[in-house]
């Protein structure tokens, strides 16, 4: 038998993308309850932008986030509860919230090379004891040297692992492999993965992270999340039973949750189209999905080309109000072809 | 004209753009750069034949030719001084977020604050967002007003880096009480990309009376007063109407005095406090 891996659920927050934030309190007890006696780790729960998300700009949660932790808090006996943090977009406010509803695992989440302004979120946690992570996110738009000197501050702060999230499913599994390897190597914490399957390699490069040393990796029930969505949990638990891996998580108890409670939940297929696949092949944040869906529709225009001129500005992790600038730029030009055509 | 003689407090980035652009300006003088070690800041000042002291505020407050302080240092220095320099009758202009004084966001509220001895300066985001939100909320009568802030990872400097929930708390609550709205929501993102990009700044705004022509006249008025204090401000996008939602963004561009271009945050908060050291000096000392 290998190593213990740990897998921490993300349905109820990365997965509320795929659903535009409209997880009900019903739909939360059901999930952290199925997915508490099926043995994951950590259950995360929030907005889909972490704490604090619900806005114009990402959506509003038809629930508020609150409520939801609360109700899963009540029926989760033996995980963790876990949420997201956005500094510049979610405070320490909102995190002593969350902490006061009974959340006890808080991953800080900046972009790739802002490590630093997570400072005062990750001591805020510490200080409450919180089971603290530094997340790192759009890793394919640094260097594994670049990443491990931005791990090294959330080291110095003391978190309990140091997550890479490939946000815009863009990464192949050698460039996942060099980026946790180097980590793995130099760091005195663990390291762990978030991948997306914007390119279909969600289960791949989750395996190449394994084996470069990562102990945390995330999944959701039926991939449900962002952009194509994330490591499918029920698939990934029964890939990592036959590799031999110990999890902790019983596979039949999972496919009942994915198959039984996230599955009639489901807004659309998690498939990777043209607009996904987008996303993945240019590098562009996977919750800017459905909002350049939507702006495609409001302007008259392929999202494929919003998504495409994203790409080439270097939008990052929660820009999606550039999505608004990016169309309405394209349908002035569109305009103004037409008038000279 | 007769000029006004002003000290600033804090001699790094912000400090230094200030003073070039005093250096700039036909009211303020610049008289006195105070700081606590010999830093670049320093230096520089004395290169320009500015008097400095590193050794705190006292020569400023001594020195009764000095009427207006800048104060570019942090919140815990701003509320050890604020006492001091009113107690010596100094006006302080204050871009720590100390808060002592009132908000002021110069195109919004400086008229409406003749009595008063200290300013803060909100945030960056701040001056850039709360004209636009003032604007759609006097033509339309804003009930939500969410603002969002990018700025080039270069132009974040260790004070927002250190403390970024102070942005937020700060710019929404000034989307409040200044920009009318009956709630605020601020957020920022740092964004690495090379070239730097500018600072952009969307302003979302739920309204109860969604009239697009009202609305954008009244945005482009204000976009006109706040140009002549910040050039490089402009329209990226027009304010756009869904519903009852009101989606517009603006592009901030700095002048390039000290800071590059490209911190058009870090531009438009100085600018500002120089538009109001150049009233109060027109108004209250030069008469």
């Amino acid at each position: 038998m290998n190593r213990k891996i740990h897998l921490i659920d993300t349905t109820m927050r990365d997965g509320s993308h795929a659903v535009s934030h409209s997880f009900t309190k019903e739909q939360v007890r059901m999930i952290a309850q199925g997915l508490d006696d099926a043995g994951v780790d950590i259950i995360e729960i929030s907005h889909g932008d972490g704490l604090a998300g619900s806005s114009i700009n990402y959506g509003f949660s038809h629930t508020g986030e609150m409520e939801l932790i609360k109700e899963a808090s009540h029926v989760i006996k033996r995980a963790r509860l876990g949420a997201l943090l956005l500094p510049g977009i979610g405070t320490i406010r909102d995190l002593e919230e969350a902490y006061d509803n009974g959340v006890t695992a808080v991953r800080v989440a900046t972009h790739v090379t802002e490590a630093d302004i997570a400072i005062q979120h990750i001591k805020a946690a510490k200080e409450r004891n919180m089971f603290t992570v530094g997340f790192l996110m759009m890793t394919h738009m640094a260097s594994p040297e670049k990443i491990l000197e931005q791990a090294r501050i959330f080291e110095d702060c003391g978190v309990d692992y140091v997550n890479l999230a490939d946000s815009a499913g863009h990464l192949l599994p050698d460039e996942v492999k060099e980026r946790i390897s180097l980590l793995n190597e130099r760091l005195s914490v663990p390291v762990g993965f978030h991948a997306h399957n914007n390119m279909g390699l969600a289960i791949a490069n989750s395996i190449a992270a394994i084996e470069e040393g990562a102990q945390y990796i995330d999944i959701t029930c039926r991939g449900l999340g962002a952009g194509a969505g994330n490591c499918q949990g029920e698939v990934f638990a029964a890939v990592l039973n036959r590799l031999g891996y110990e999890t902790g998580v019983d596979l039949f108890k999972i496919l009942d949750v994915a198959e039984k409670i996230v599955d009639p939940i489901m807004q659309y297929p998690q498939i990777i189209n043209t607009d996904s696949l987008m996303l993945g092949y240019v590098g562009v944040y996977s919750s800017f999905l459905l909002h350049a869906k939507r702006a495609a529709k409001r302007f008259d225009l392929d999202a494929k080309d919003i998504l495409i001129e994203l790409g080439r500005r270097q939008m990052v992790g929660g820009q999606e109000d550039m999505i608004v600038d990016v169309a309405y730029m394209l349908s002035q030009k569109k305009k103004a072809g037409k008038v000279t055509d | 004209m007769k000029k006004v003689k002003v000290a600033i407090i804090g001699p790094g980035n912000i400090g230094s753009d200030l003073m070039y652009k005093v250096f700039r300006s036909d009211t303020p003088e610049m008289s006195y750069m105070a700081g606590i070690v010999e830093s670049e800041g320093i230096i520089r000042a004395r290169q320009f034949g500015v008097k400095t002291s590193i050794e705190g505020i006292d020569p400023i407050l001594e020195d009764n030719e000095i009427k207006i302080v800048f104060e570019a240092t942090s919140a815990k220095a701003h509320l050890a001084n604020a006492p001091r320099l009113k107690a010596a009758g100094k006006i302080a202009i204050d871009l720590t977020p100390a808060a002592v004084g009132p908000y002021v966001v110069p195109c919004v509220n400086l008229d409406k604050l003749s009595e008063e001895v200290n300013f803060n300066m909100v945030t960056c985001g701040g001056q850039a967002t709360v004209p636009i939100a003032y604007a759609i909320n006097r033509a339309a009568d804003s009930e939500y007003t969410e603002i969002v802030s990018c700025i080039s990872s270069k132009s974040a400097g260790q004070g927002t880096r250190a403390n970024i929930d102070e942005f937020t708390e700060t710019t929404a609550k000034a989307l409040e009480t200044l920009g009318g709205a009956d709630k605020g929501k601020a957020i920022i993102i740092l964004n690495p990309a090379e070239p730097p990009i500018m600072m952009t700044n969307t302003i979302y705004s739920i309204v109860r009376r969604p009239d697009e022509n009202a609305i954008r006249e009244s945005v482009c008025q204000i976009i006109e007063q706040i140009q002549k204090y910040v050039p490089g401000y402009r329209l990226r996008t027009p304010p756009i109407l869904d519903g009852n939602k009101v989606t517009a963004i603006i592009e901030v561009e700095g002048a390039g005095d000290f800071l590059p271009k490209y911190s058009g945050n870090l531009d438009i908060i100085n600018s500002a406090a120089i538009e109001v050291a150049e009233k109060i000096a027109r108004e209250r000392f030069l008469k």
